[in-house]
């Protein structure tokens, strides 16, 4: 029965799948990005992030999503996110303590007019993201091969 | 008052489940409690727009604890998960006084 | 007002529902229930960064739970050893309720917050980050500590569940070699 279970769900989750992934993905981005000026932030756009593919993986099995996002690009990609978000705070260092807001403030209201802040959303949202991503399947592959041990 | 209703399913039920789901409950209690302290009687989101009137605003600061303290509940959670599913591996029952062998 | 008060009551039913049942799928059902009446809880008292993490939140740990369940949703239908469990839990139970509303006299009343570092941060907030948000301006400005620390919390984490899940003695090899194959 579980090797059912991993081929995926029926055919009408899989119709409606690569629809709705797509816009979870972008609605995540979204969040993140406008994460000064709107409700959210780094941490709930990086949640979403993980959600569409955890979405993606619940619908069509495992093997079909690890071959889009393989285990050695989820933890690069959430090491670069740590790092990226320690060499901000580092880079601010240099100019007067430690995280220093130093990109100039452009008008309010805009995109781009937060200083360091929106860099520091993307990379906290990268890092939570591909962390999270990474303990679902973590926990999915236990329980695979528990069961295949029985 | 949720805090009571987690504390007692921590202590007194005997599946690791509950235990989990009651450790769950009562960190939802505990950020309740938070942000409940932090309300103004009509107040508004802090959030500015354009039109910029900082009388009447929430409090921003618990909300940005309580922020953090959301997600750092989703990652105590899931040890808590991962660490379930290894007892069941090794002692096939989730029942807490059948654990007894705490070896070294 | 009132509503607050509805949904507070909903909570605490649905968490009694939660704790009481036997079988331990609906018990997971009704936790996210709980959560989810918390998000809108969060609606109203005005904070909305907070409405949109805990929704999310609330269901990844949903599908985490329901994945710890998957293998073994016996009814759970020994009953606890009654006495001695159910007397020490009522005397802890006792004493934090005892605390607590000694506590709670201290606290300012409800609905009117002492709020000394937080004008500071309401009146100054536009001016030196020149973000809208001002709780994100808080978390990545003017506390940003406490986000350095949070995201290693999360990177802890991660590596804690990947050493408790690797743990496994038979399958070495075969883990080796898929891994070579990537």
């Amino acid at each position: 029965m579980s090797k059912e279970q991993e081929k995926g769900m029926s055919l009408i989750v899989k119709v409606i799948t690569p629809f709705t992934v797509g816009l979870i993905l972008l609605y995540g981005i979204y969040i993140v990005l406008h994460g000064h000026i709107s409700p959210g932030g780094g941490f709930a756009g990086g949640v979403i992030i993980a959600l569409s593919f955890v979405h993606l993986m619940l619908a069509y099995g495992k093997e079909v999503a690890l071959k889009k996002l393989p285990r050695k690009t989820i933890s690069f990609f959430e090491s670069t996110g740590a790092l990226l978000f320690l060499s901000i705070a580092l880079i601010g260092f240099s100019g007067g303590y430690f995280f220093l807001n130093f990109i100039s403030k452009g008008e309010k209201f805009r995109l781009f007019s937060a200083g360091i802040i929106p860099f520091c959303n993307i990379a906290i949202s990268l890092k939570v993201g591909a962390g999270l991503f990474a303990i679902f399947i973590a926990l999915v592959l236990l329980k695979f091969e528990w069961e295949k041990k029985e | 008052m949720l805090f009571c209703c987690g504390l007692y399913c921590i202590l007194v039920k005997r599946n690791i489940i509950k235990i989990i789901l009651g450790i769950t409950i009562a960190e939802y209690a505990v950020n309740l409690f938070f942000i409940l302290v932090a309300y103004r009687m009509e107040g508004r989101a802090p959030i500015l727009s354009s039109e910029v009137e900082i009388v009447n605003m929430v409090d921003p600061l618990p909300q940005a604890l309580v922020l953090t303290s959301i997600v750092i509940g989703l990652a105590t959670t899931t040890m808590l998960v991962a660490i379930a599913m290894r007892i069941y591996e090794k002692y096939g029952t989730f029942d807490i006084t059948k654990i007894k062998e705490l070896k070294g | 007002m009132i509503e607050l008060y509805i949904l507070l009551v909903l909570m605490i039913v649905g968490a009694i529902v939660a704790i009481e049942l036997k079988d331990l799928l609906s018990a997971v059902i009704s936790t996210g229930a709980v959560g989810l009446v918390l998000s809108i809880v969060f609606l109203i008292i005005k904070a909305p960064d907070l409405a949109i993490t805990q929704i999310v939140v609330e269901m990844l740990c949903f599908i985490i739970l329901l994945r710890a369940i998957l293998k073994k949703d016996l009814p759970f239908s020994k009953t606890d050893s009654w006495l001695f469990n159910t007397f020490v839990a009522a005397g802890f139970i006792a004493m934090f309720l005892f605390v607590a509303v000694k506590a709670f006299k201290d606290l300012p009343e409800f609905g009117y917050p002492i709020m000394r570092v937080a004008n500071i941060y309401l009146k100054e907030g536009l001016a030196k980050t020149g973000a809208s948000n001002l709780v994100s301006s808080i978390i990545l400005d003017f506390r940003a500590y406490d986000t350095l620390g949070e995201a290693t919390i999360l990177f802890t984490a991660v590596i804690g569940v990947l050493t408790i899940v690797r743990r496994i003695g038979r399958k070495k090899k075969d883990e080796i070699v898929e891994e070579d194959d990537e």
